[in-house]
């Protein structure tokens, strides 16, 4: 028993080496897998449902996949695909890659896998209470499902099903990264423990490796241990920066949650077989009884409009603290004078980064009250239920920000300094995460639907 | 008296989803590793008082293998909220750097 992994990079669209790939190619993989999404780049992906990564990046990966793929007459398996791993992502990527195939007269059975999920399905199940949040996701609701967009991340089982029905390269939606690289092992039989292991270490690409890379990684998954490395000559892996990515991104480095169970790696041992590669035995998997998939939601708060500036007289530093209040109280009698009965108070956000002094960590910043800087500067953040408002509201923002009323001067004078003309930046639609949640389906198939495109 | 940041090769705060802060440190020898967890300078009750959360709801954990601790919470600020300054979690580890080590 040896099932060859090759893992591509962390995410499709930050690139790898040539060089990489090629060496990974030469060692015949028995799939190639990558992921291409995320959550951690904010709610604004999965709202608007537009990739973190540009076109080009996607295609030059993607085009280097598909010929590697074509080569060696493997699977392909691309999950999270348009980063949020909506359903339009999908058919983004889809795009993209039959214009490749075109291009480099490539054919292949191509399989989409969908993981949009319907709001009819989750009230219904919201209903049988069968949708838990995950702490300390907030509360869900019909009103929170109605006003998100949510999808749901799939386990192994529709990727394993994809590839049993012929599938050479399988684009899905939102995926747990981990069964990316799970999915065939377990088809072959491999031990599930050592699979999902190998594949939550493989999911970030050569970021395990020492330099931490955008980077190709490979795995070879035998009867009672894998063995890993980087495919770049110069990158190594040492037991403790295969043990250490456990903790990246993850709350318990121990026991990691996948849709069908629990990969528990307390007991696995990390054994250097050479300056750059590591062998691994011990890890294990406990299937769950109940099978669940996550829910990530995420809602339209309103569009917003942003002014940049920056302060430098200490009098006026020193004086925000009093000052800033009284301009927030204006902006509320000018708003409600210019926008009767538009724009109630819970309608609208205007607030304040102070940069200098507690802008990166708010209310928690440990420093609020030592010395001042010299300099500070100042992100005022205009949040309406239209961009047209956010403009309007802005601009009187800006303008009364510009010129506060400090007490040590007795006249106007000019409190902020702004770099650009207008000082106002349309920033667009505003998102926040609404759902972070786990439902109990009838089987690890129902919430994806699956279709297959000869390319 | 040496500092986490003395001991450590990295100290870092990251994301665990939108919902959950996570703190990793990764000490630069075995020697410090075994030091710090002999005599715990970062307790649930330390980040408790920091962060303020909620004792029982911080994980705090001391892996051998990796040498590191890693301590997860709930995040101050769900991650994308309008108060939220720090999307990626990114620079709250801030106030570990100078905590002392016996």
């Amino acid at each position: 028993m040896e099932i060859k992994v090759l893992a591509a990079t962390g995410v499709l669209g930050a690139g790898f080496k040539v060089e990489s790939l090629n060496r990974g190619i030469a060692l015949a993989p028995t799939f190639i897998a990558c992921d291409a999404g995320s959550t951690d780049s904010g709610p604004a992906y999965l709202g608007s449902g537009k990739p973190k990564l540009s076109r080009e990046a996607c295609a030059r990966d993607l085009r280097l996949l598909l010929k590697a793929r074509d080569t060696l007459k493997v699977p392909l398996i691309i999950g999270s695909c348009g980063t949020s791993g909506r359903d339009v992502g999908v058919d983004w990527m889809a795009q993209l890659a039959r214009e490749i195939a075109g291009e480099e007269r490539l054919h292949f059975k191509l399989a989409l896998i969908k993981s949009d999920q319907s709001k009819a399905y989750l009230k219904r199940r919201l209903a049988e209470q069968r949708i838990r949040p995950l702490f300390p996701a907030p509360p869900i609701s019909e009103q929170v499902i109605d006003s998100s967009h949510i999808v749901g991340m799939m386990g192994t089982e529709p990727i394993q099903a994809a590839v049993a029905a012929g599938a050479e390269v399988v684009l899905a939606g939102r995926a747990s990264d981990s069964a990316l690289y799970a999915a065939i092992p377990l088809t072959l039989g491999a031990d599930p423990g050592l699979s999902w292991h190998a594949a939550k270490t493989l999911e970030c690409g050569a970021a395990c490796a020492v330099v931490p890379a955008a980077d190709c990684m490979f795995a070879s998954i035998r009867a009672d241990h894998f063995d890993i490395e980087p495919l770049d000559l110069n990158a190594r892996c040492t037991p403790q920066t295969i043990a250490a990515h456990t903790l990246y991104e993850n709350a318990n480095p121990f026991l990691l949650t996948e849709p069908s169970g629990v990969i528990d790696t307390e007991a696995a041992e990390y054994q250097a077989l050479s300056a750059r590669l590591v062998r691994v035995t011990g890890s294990r998997f406990r299937a769950a009884t109940q099978y669940t998939v996550k829910l990530e939601g995420s809602q339209l708060v309103g569009y917003q409009t942003i002014v940049i500036g920056g302060i430098r007289d200490p009098y006026i530093i020193r004086a925000l603290d009093t000052l800033l209040p009284k301009a927030r109280a204006f902006f509320d009698a000018r708003i409600a004078d210019l926008f009767p009965g538009q724009l109630t108070g819970k309608d609208y956000d205007i607030s304040y980064r102070i940069y200098g002094r507690d802008a990166v960590m708010g209310g928690l910043e440990p420093n609020r009250n030592s010395a001042l800087a010299y300099e500070v500067g100042v992100l005022i953040t205009i949040t309406a239920p239209t961009q047209e408002l956010a403009n309007k509201i802005a601009t009187f923002v800006s303008h009364v920000s510009a010129h506060l009323p400090v007490p040590e001067y007795h006249g106007i004078i000019s409190s902020i300094a702004y770099p650009f003309s207008p000082p106002e930046l349309p920033r667009g639609a505003v998102y926040r995460f609404s759902v972070n949640h786990v439902v109990a389906p009838d089987d690890p198939y129902e919430m994806f639907r699956t279709e297959f495109v000869e390319v | 008296m040496a500092t986490l940041f003395d001991l450590c090769s990295l100290i870092r705060s990251k994301n665990a989803g939108p919902f959950v802060l996570t703190f990793d440190l990764m000490f630069s020898s075995q020697e410090n590793y075994e030091r710090a967890k002999r005599s715990q300078p970062l307790t649930r009750d330390l980040l408790a008082a920091i962060y303020r959360q909620r004792v029982d709801d911080i994980t705090l954990v001391y892996h051998d293998h990796a040498m590191a601790i890693k301590a997860s919470m709930p995040r101050p600020i769900f991650q994308g909220e309008l108060e939220d300054g720090d999307c990626y979690g990114g620079q709250q580890y801030v106030p570990l750097l100078q905590i002392e080590v016996a």
